[in-house]
C-alpha cells in the first residue's frame, strides 16, 4: 500500500530522516516508535505532502504523494490541533470534513453515534467551540474525524498523548477494530512502547532519522523494544 | 530587568516568520512617519501666522478646537493603536516582580507613534508662541497640560480597548456636537475653550490634567496587575456555541461547503468581524470626495469609486488564505481542489462588493454620475482587484491568530497600518486609465476604460484562476511552514 524509497529530509545539512526502503502492505497496522526528534512526525508530514522530501519519494496506492493529490480521497489523518478549525463546534467540524469527503449528514450522524462512548459525553451538544475544548477533547474530535468517509489509510501522530486512561483503552479498541479490517492500513506513532505493541502488527523504531528495528509484533516484542530504548 | 524585556522584544521581532515582510513594511512606515512629522511641523509653525493673517488670536483659536482634536485622537487610537503585548505567560512563574511586568507593558505604550506624532505639532507651535512673546511660564504650563491630555488618551485607549465598537459611540458624540455647533444650536467649544485658555492663563490649572494622568496610569496599572492571572486577564473568553447548519448552501456543492465555513469564520471571530465594520466605513469614504464643496482633483474620483465598494475586498480579501492559517494543514490533507477553495473566497468577495454597491446607492443623492463612478469601481473590483488580492494571498505568509481573544492583554486590532499600505498598488492602474480618459477629453471615456479593464479581467477569470492555483501550489510548503510559527 505504502512504498517508501530512498527517502531523506535534510535541513541545512542535517539529515533528520533517511529511509532507503520501507514497504507497508495493505491492511497492516503499523506502529512507529522513537524518541523525541527521531523523525516520526517528519515521516508523517512527508507522507501527507506537508513538507517536501530532499530525495526519494513516497507512493501510496502507486500514487506518488508529492506529484498527484488523489491520495487525499482515501487518506484520513490527524497530526495535531492545527488540523482542527477552532471556531466550529465539533458537530460542524465533522459535517465540514464529511462534506469534503462526500459523506452526507446521515453518514456522519451514524459514525458519531457509533463512537458516542469514546466521546464520553464531553464533545457533542456541549455548546462549545473546538478552540475552547481541552487538549484531550480536541484530540478525540481529531481522531474520530479521520475515520470519516471510510478511508483506506489512517495516519495518527501520537494519538495516545494527552488522553485520560479510560479514553486510551477505548482508543486502543477502535484502532484494533480498524486493524482487523484488512482493507484499512493504520499508521500510528507513539513514545509509549506498550500501547503501540498492543495495537500494532508491526513496529518500526526510528532513531535519529533511521530505521533501527523492524519487527512483527509478538509476545517478546515489548521486552525487545524496552531493552533497546533502555540506556 | 527592563534590559531583559527589551532583549525579548527584539528577539520576537527579528525571529518572526514574517520578518522579511515586516522589514519592508517598516521601511515604508518609517517614510510615512517622516512624512507626517514634516507635515505636522509645518502645520505647527504655519498655523500661528495663518491664523494671525485671518485676524484671529492663534492660541485662542487652537484652544477652541482642541476638544475635537482630542476626541478624534481617541477615535483614531481606538481604531488603530494596537496595544503592545509582551508574551506574558512564560514570565509569570519566573523570578520577576509582577509590577515590573505590568510597568513595562503599560509603559511601553508611551513610546507609541500615536503619542509622539503630536509633539511634532505642539512643540513647534509652542516655540513660535514664545518667539512671538507669549508668557513663558504660561506656555510651559499649557504645553505640559497638552502632553498630559495626549497621554490621558493613550491610557484611556488601553483601558477601553476591551470594549468593542466603543469608537462608534465617540464618533457619535463628535457628530452630535459638531452638528449642534454647525447649526448654531449649541456650541460646546465656547465652554471648553475657557478650560483650555485657563491652562495658559491660570497658573495651577495645568495640574488638573497632570493629576488625572497620574491617576489614570495608576488605574491602568492596577487593572492590569489585578488581571495578571491565568483565569482573569490572561484567560480565554469562552463563547456559547450554537451549531448552525446553513443547509440552504448545500445546493452549491463543494462551493457551498466552503462558503458555509467562511460565513462561520466571519461571524465567530473578532478579527474577521472587525473587517465587516471597517468595510462599512469604506462605504462612507466617498463622502470626502463627492460632496459638493471639495476641491479634489477629478482624477481622484475613481479612487473613491473603488474604495466605496471595495471595503470588504481590501480588509478581508487581502488576507486570504491567512484567515485559514490556523488549520491550513488540515486543508492541505483534505480532498480539496484549490479551485473550489479559491472560488469560494472569490464569490464571497463578489457578493460583498455587490451588496456594498447596492447600499452605496445613497450616493445617487450627489447625482447619477457619482453613482456611475461607484458602479464602475465595483466592476473593476470584481474583474481585476478580486484576482489581484487572491494572487497576492499566495505570498501572504503572516498567520492570523483568530483565537486571540485572551482577556485584557490580547491584541484585538484587526485593522492596522500595514493592511492599508497593501491596498495602494491596486489603485494605480485604474487611476492611470481614468487619467488617460480625462486627457482624451472626457471623464466618461476614463470610466469606460476602467470598466472595460474590469470586464476583460472577468472574461479571463478561468485563465487567471489557473494561474492563481499554480501559484498557491508552488507556495504550498513555505506557506505551511510559515503558518506553523505562531506569533
Amino acid at each position: 500500500m505504502i512504498q517508501v524509497s530512498k527517502l531523506s529530509k535534510t535541513y541545512n545539512g542535517t539529515t533528520v530522516l533517511k529511509i532507503d526502503n520501507l514497504e507497508i502492505p495493505k491492511g497492516q497496522s503499523f506502529g512507529l516508535v522513537g524518541n523525541n526528534g527521531a523523525g516520526k512526525t517528519t515521516f508523517f508530514s512527508l507522507l501527507l505532502d506537508l513538507i517536501q522530501p530532499s530525495t526519494g519519494n513516497i507512493t501510496t496506492n502507486t500514487i506518488q504523494v508529492n506529484n498527484d493529490e488523489s491520495w487525499k480521497s482515501f487518506t484520513g489523518s490527524f497530526l495535531d490541533e492545527s488540523f482542527l478549525i477552532g471556531y466550529l463546534t465539533p458537530e460542524e467540524y465533522f459535517y465540514f470534513v464529511g462534506d469534503l469527503r462526500g459523506q452526507n449528514k446521515a453518514d456522519i450522524d451514524a459514525l458519531l453515534l457509533k463512537h458516542e462512548e469514546f466521546f464520553n459525553g464531553e464533545i457533542l451538544k456541549n455548546k462549545k467551540y473546538l478552540r475552547d475544548l481541552s487538549k484531550g477533547n480536541q484530540k478525540k474530535v481529531g481522531i474520530i474525524a479521520t475515520l470519516i468517509g471510510n478511508p483506506e489509510v489512517i495516519v495518527l501522530d501520537e494519538p495516545f498523548a494527552n488522553l485520560d486512561p479510560t479514553t486510551v483503552s477505548r482508543l486502543k479498541k477502535i484502532i484494533k477494530e480498524l486493524s482487523d479490517n484488512k482493507l484499512v492500513t493504520v499508521l500510528v506513532s507513539s513514545h509509549d512502547l506498550q500501547h503501540t505493541v498492543e495495537v500494532c502488527d508491526r513496529i518500526v523504531a526510528l532513531n535519529k532519522g533511521e530505521i533501527v528495528k523492524d519487527i512483527e509484533t509478538s509476545r517478546e516484542t515489548l521486552q525487545e523494544l524496552e531493552a533497546f530504548f533502555a540506556v | 530587568m527592563i534590559k531583559k524585556f527589551i532583549y525579548l522584544e527584539w528577539k520576537s521581532f527579528s525571529r518572526s516568520a514574517s520578518f522579511g515582510v515586516n522589514v519592508a513594511l517598516k521601511i515604508v512606515i518609517a517614510f510615512l512617519v517622516a512624512y507626517f512629522a514634516v507635515v505636522f511641523i509645518a502645520l505647527g509653525v504655519g498655523v500661528f501666522y495663518l491664523l494671525k493673517d485671518m485676524n484671529l488670536d492663534p492660541l485662542l483659536s487652537i484652544n477652541k478646537f482642541l476638544l475635537y482634536y482630542f476626541l478624534f485622537d481617541l477615535v483614531i487610537r481606538l481604531l488603530m493603536q494596537a496595544i503592545p503585548v509582551l508574551n506574558i505567560k512564560p514570565l509569570l512563574t519566573l523570578a520577576i516582580q509582577k509590577k515590573t511586568i505590568v510597568h513595562f507593558s503599560v509603559g511601553k505604550t508611551a513610546l507609541s507613534f500615536f503619542n509622539i506624532i503630536h509633539a511634532f505639532f505642539f512643540i513647534p507651535f509652542a516655540i513660535i508662541l514664545l518667539i512671538e512673546g507669549y508668557d513663558i511660564i504660561g506656555v510651559i504650563f499649557w504645553l505640559s497640560a497638552i502632553v498630559s491630555l495626549i497621554y490621558i488618551n493613550n491610557f484611556l485607549n488601553i483601558l477601553l480597548s476591551n470594549i468593542d465598537k466603543l469608537f462608534v459611540i465617540f464618533l457619535g458624540i463628535i457628530a452630535v456636537l459638531g452638528g449642534l455647533q454647525y447649526y448654531n444650536f449649541f456650541n460646546i467649544t465656547n465652554y471648553t475653550v475657557l478650560f483650555f485658555n485657563g491652562l495658559y492663563n491660570m497658573k495651577g490649572l495645568f495640574l488638573v490634567p497632570v493629576l488625572v494622568l497620574i491617576g489614570l496610569y495608576y488605574v491602568a496599572f492596577k487593572y492590569f496587575k489585578n488581571n495578571l492571572y491565568l483565569d482573569a486577564g490572561l484567560s480565554d473568553k469562552h463563547d456559547i456555541a450554537a451549531t448552525e447548519n446553513l443547509t440552504w448552501l448545500n445546493q452549491f456543492g463543494t462551493l457551498g461547503t466552503f462558503l458555509k465555513n467562511d460565513i462561520k469564520l466571519i461571524k465567530r471571530n473578532k478579527r474577521s468581524k472587525m473587517t465587516i465594520i471597517m468595510s462599512l466605513f469604506f462605504l462612507l469614504y466617498g463622502l470626502l470626495f463627492f460632496s459638493a464643496n471639495t476641491h479634489q482633483q477629478p482624477v481622484m474620483q475613481i479612487l473613491a469609486g473603488i474604495f466605496v465598494s471595495g471595503g470588504f475586498l481590501f480588509t478581508f480579501g487581502q488576507f486570504v488564505p491567512s484567515w485559514d492559517s490556523s488549520y491550513y494543514q488540515l486543508m492541505m490533507t483534505q480532498n480539496i481542489p484549490y479551485k473550489g477553495y479559491i472560488t469560494s473566497k472569490w464569490w464571497l468577495i463578489v457578493i460583498a462588493t455587490v451588496v456594498s454597491t447596492i447600499i452605496a446607492s445613497f450616493y445617487l443623492y450627489f447625482g447619477w454620475k457619482v453613482y456611475l463612478t461607484i458602479v464602475v469601481g465595483a466592476i473593476y473590483n470584481i474583474g481585476v482587484n478580486s484576482h489581484l488580492v487572491l494572487l497576492g494571498g499566495a505570498f501572504t505568509k503572516t498567520p492570523i491568530d483568530l483565537t486571540s481573544t485572551s482577556g485584557a492583554f490580547g491584541d484585538k486590532k484587526a485593522f492596522n497600518v500595514n493592511a492599508m499600505l497593501l491596498t495602494l498598488p491596486k489603485m494605480l492602474l485604474p487611476l492611470g486609465l481614468y487619467w488617460i480618459g480625462i486627457r482624451l477629453g472626457n471623464p466618461n471615456i476614463g470610466l469606460a476604460l476602467v470598466a472595460l479593464a474590469g470586464i476583460i479581467g472577468f472574461a479571463f477569470k478561468d485563465k487567471v484562476f489557473l494561474l492563481i492555483e499554480k501559484r498557491y501550489k508552488i507556495e504550498k510548503y513555505s506557506t505551511i511552514s510559515a503558518y506553523k510559527q505562531k506569533n
